[in-house]
């Protein structure tokens, strides 16, 4: 079971340690947020758009472009903190055994864990931020509202953080993350609503897209992006809310049982 | 109460009936002991004996499958916290930080037990120097030798001033030299007072630094005391190791009832400096090789936990 007790500020101390080390290579991981988007909207803008005529989102017609940089944001969000939780936080606990020197301080092991899952909710929101900004001088979002993109990346890095700490929980080697990335991430993905919108897919596969959090993400970010809903953001919100409890707790629960032997 | 329990400083450790069960294995089976103030505690026993078991239960990174076991007065259980805060740890495993520098692994690791920046970076600045790492403190981890990692992992196990200091195998795979230096280290460290707990297989290190020492195996503690009564109680002052003797030795041992270990060709007679036994085998027997040697606490641990390998 899940020992609150053990939960104190003290993981922020874990926080600062990651912030240290993502600052000594800062410039590469500006670099990704900052081509990435520019990249997608160039190909697509350029490639694809002329393909794709009367897409409207929201009961308002939208050029392609328009309509998948929010997701590009989301998608961002979502590999940013699921790949730091997993490939990351492995490496960190099985290669470079940082967590047992951890264990060896005050620090409690759900401290840590917290701590990695708030960190890599931190790292998608600095990402997303740098996307908010190449998009906003494309002309891709509508400020003030588009600033709300920054807390609501906090939020979906913690739902993926959250699903990543569990499977890094229960994998056996870093080698089976492939099969989440297959079944789980890559899916959502392709069927969020993210290139094309779920109204295009047939009916089982819509009420199935809706399971998907990156859905209610995107969703999420598209209404701050542009203003435009079809579902409401409330649900979205409170869906992504409860995935992030469910996940954390699973995750606090597994990476026990994987650590304290 | 009786005066000499009131000047008898209170045990730094208290060991009761500690056992740890992973499944159907029992690594540590119904171990007690207890390790005063200022002392440096040994624990000693082949591969697998339950000595990394035990330490992971004292500094409460495993939990305790029966037994008690308190620290400074205070239970691992409950207060594993505020233990943890006065402990250092140097791990069998390298666990330093490969994504930060030197110097970092010291302040980063201070941060986690809440010590304050200029505090931490003035005990940094000493713990550097007292180690002789000054000129690698931007160095990243994974650029050190054996001997400079293993001198920071020491260094980082003392950000926090620590009254006991637990360490788990310190000098395996490390050069003589290195060694050495890390012995003196930990030397100027009992000078100041500190308790010591340290596993090791090198039985010269334990002789050297261990007040008192046990020799466990398969879990369980065999034998306690300090090394030199150990080594007179168990195996004597010296010892005649025999190679390829006439095979009425073995007959000549048993009548005069002489203590003696037999490995393939070689006998190991523990003749606790009787020097006719000496003198018999020398002219008696006709042995190809033979050593007159004291007895040391490397002689304890191979009688009590066998000559055979292991695994």
């Amino acid at each position: 079971m899940i020992r609150f007790g053990n939960i104190s500020w003290r993981f922020l101390s874990v926080w600062r340690r990651n912030l240290i080390v993502y600052r000594r290579i800062w410039k590469v991981n500006f670099f990704v947020p900052l081509l990435e988007p520019a990249f997608y909207i160039i190909a697509f803008g350029l490639g694809f758009q002329q393909l794709v005529s009367n897409l409207s989102y929201g009961g308002q017609a939208l050029t392609y472009t328009r309509f998948m940089a929010p997701a590009l944001i989301g998608i961002s969000i979502m590999y940013n903190s699921f790949f730091e939780t997993t490939y990351n936080s492995f490496v960190r606990m099985y290669y470079q055994k940082t967590f047992d020197g951890m264990m060896a301080t005050p620090l409690s092991l759900e401290e840590i864990i917290l701590a990695e899952i708030v960190w890599s909710a931190t790292k998608a929101a600095a990402a997303a931020s740098i996307m908010l900004l190449v998009l906003g001088l494309f002309g891709f979002v509508v400020f003030p509202l588009g600033l709300l993109v920054v807390p609501l990346a906090f939020l979906g890095g913690l739902a993926f953080g959250s699903i990543g700490m569990f499977f890094t929980g229960i994998t056996p080697s870093i080698d089976m993350f492939n099969l989440p990335i297959f079944l789980f991430i890559t899916p959502m993905f392709l069927f969020s609503g993210t290139f094309f919108p779920v109204s295009g897919l047939p009916g089982w596969a819509q009420s199935a897209a809706l399971a998907f959090p990156l859905y209610h993400l995107v969703e999420l970010t598209r209404f701050a992006c542009l203003g435009l809903v079809e579902t409401n953001p409330l649900i979205s919100l409170s869906y992504l809310a409860l995935f992030t409890l469910c996940f954390l707790s699973l995750g606090l629960i597994t990476m026990r049982r994987r650590l304290i032997k | 109460m009786n005066p000499s329990s009131e000047t008898a400083p209170a045990p730094i450790i208290q060991v009761e009936h500690l056992s740890k069960r992973f499944n159907d294995l029992i690594a540590v089976d119904n171990i007690s002991f207890e390790v005063r103030a200022g002392e440096c505690f040994g624990l000693l026993g082949p591969n697998g004996a339950g000595k990394t078991s035990a330490i992971r239960m004292l500094y409460g990174f495993a939990p305790m499958s029966a037994g008690s076991l308190r620290i400074f007065g205070l239970d691992i259980a409950t207060e594993w916290r505020r233990i943890r805060a006065r402990i250092g740890v140097c791990q069998q495993d390298n666990t330093l930080d490969p994504d930060l520098t030197v110097l970092q692994n010291l302040l980063v690791f201070a941060t986690y037990f809440g010590i304050p920046k200029p505090l931490a970076r003035q005990r940094a600045e000493e713990l550097l120097h007292f180690f002789a790492l000054e000129k690698k403190i931007t160095a990243k981890v994974g650029e050190l030798s054996g001997g400079l990692t293993r001198r920071l992992t020491l260094a980082r196990a003392l950000i926090n001033d620590p009254e006991l200091i637990i360490l788990d195998e310190p000098t395996t795979g490390l050069d003589p030299q290195s060694r050495h230096q890390l012995w003196d280290r930990l030397q100027h460290l009992r000078a100041r007072g500190k308790t010591f707990v340290l596993t090791t297989h090198y039985m010269e290190e334990a002789a050297q630094l261990c007040d008192r020492l046990v020799i466990m195996d398969h879990g369980k503690i065999l034998i306690q005391g300090d090394p030199i009564g150990l080594i007179r109680e168990q195996v004597g002052t010296s010892i005649i190791e025999v190679d390829g003797a006439d095979p009425e030795l073995e007959q000549f041992l048993v009548a005069g009832k002489i203590e003696y270990d037999r490995t393939g060709e070689r006998w190991i007679i523990y003749n606790n400096g009787d020097g006719a036994i000496e003198q018999a085998i020398r002219t008696t027997f006709h042995p190809q090789q033979c050593t007159f040697r004291s007895a040391g606490l490397e002689d304890v641990f191979l009688r009590l936990t066998g000559r055979e390998l292991r695994e």
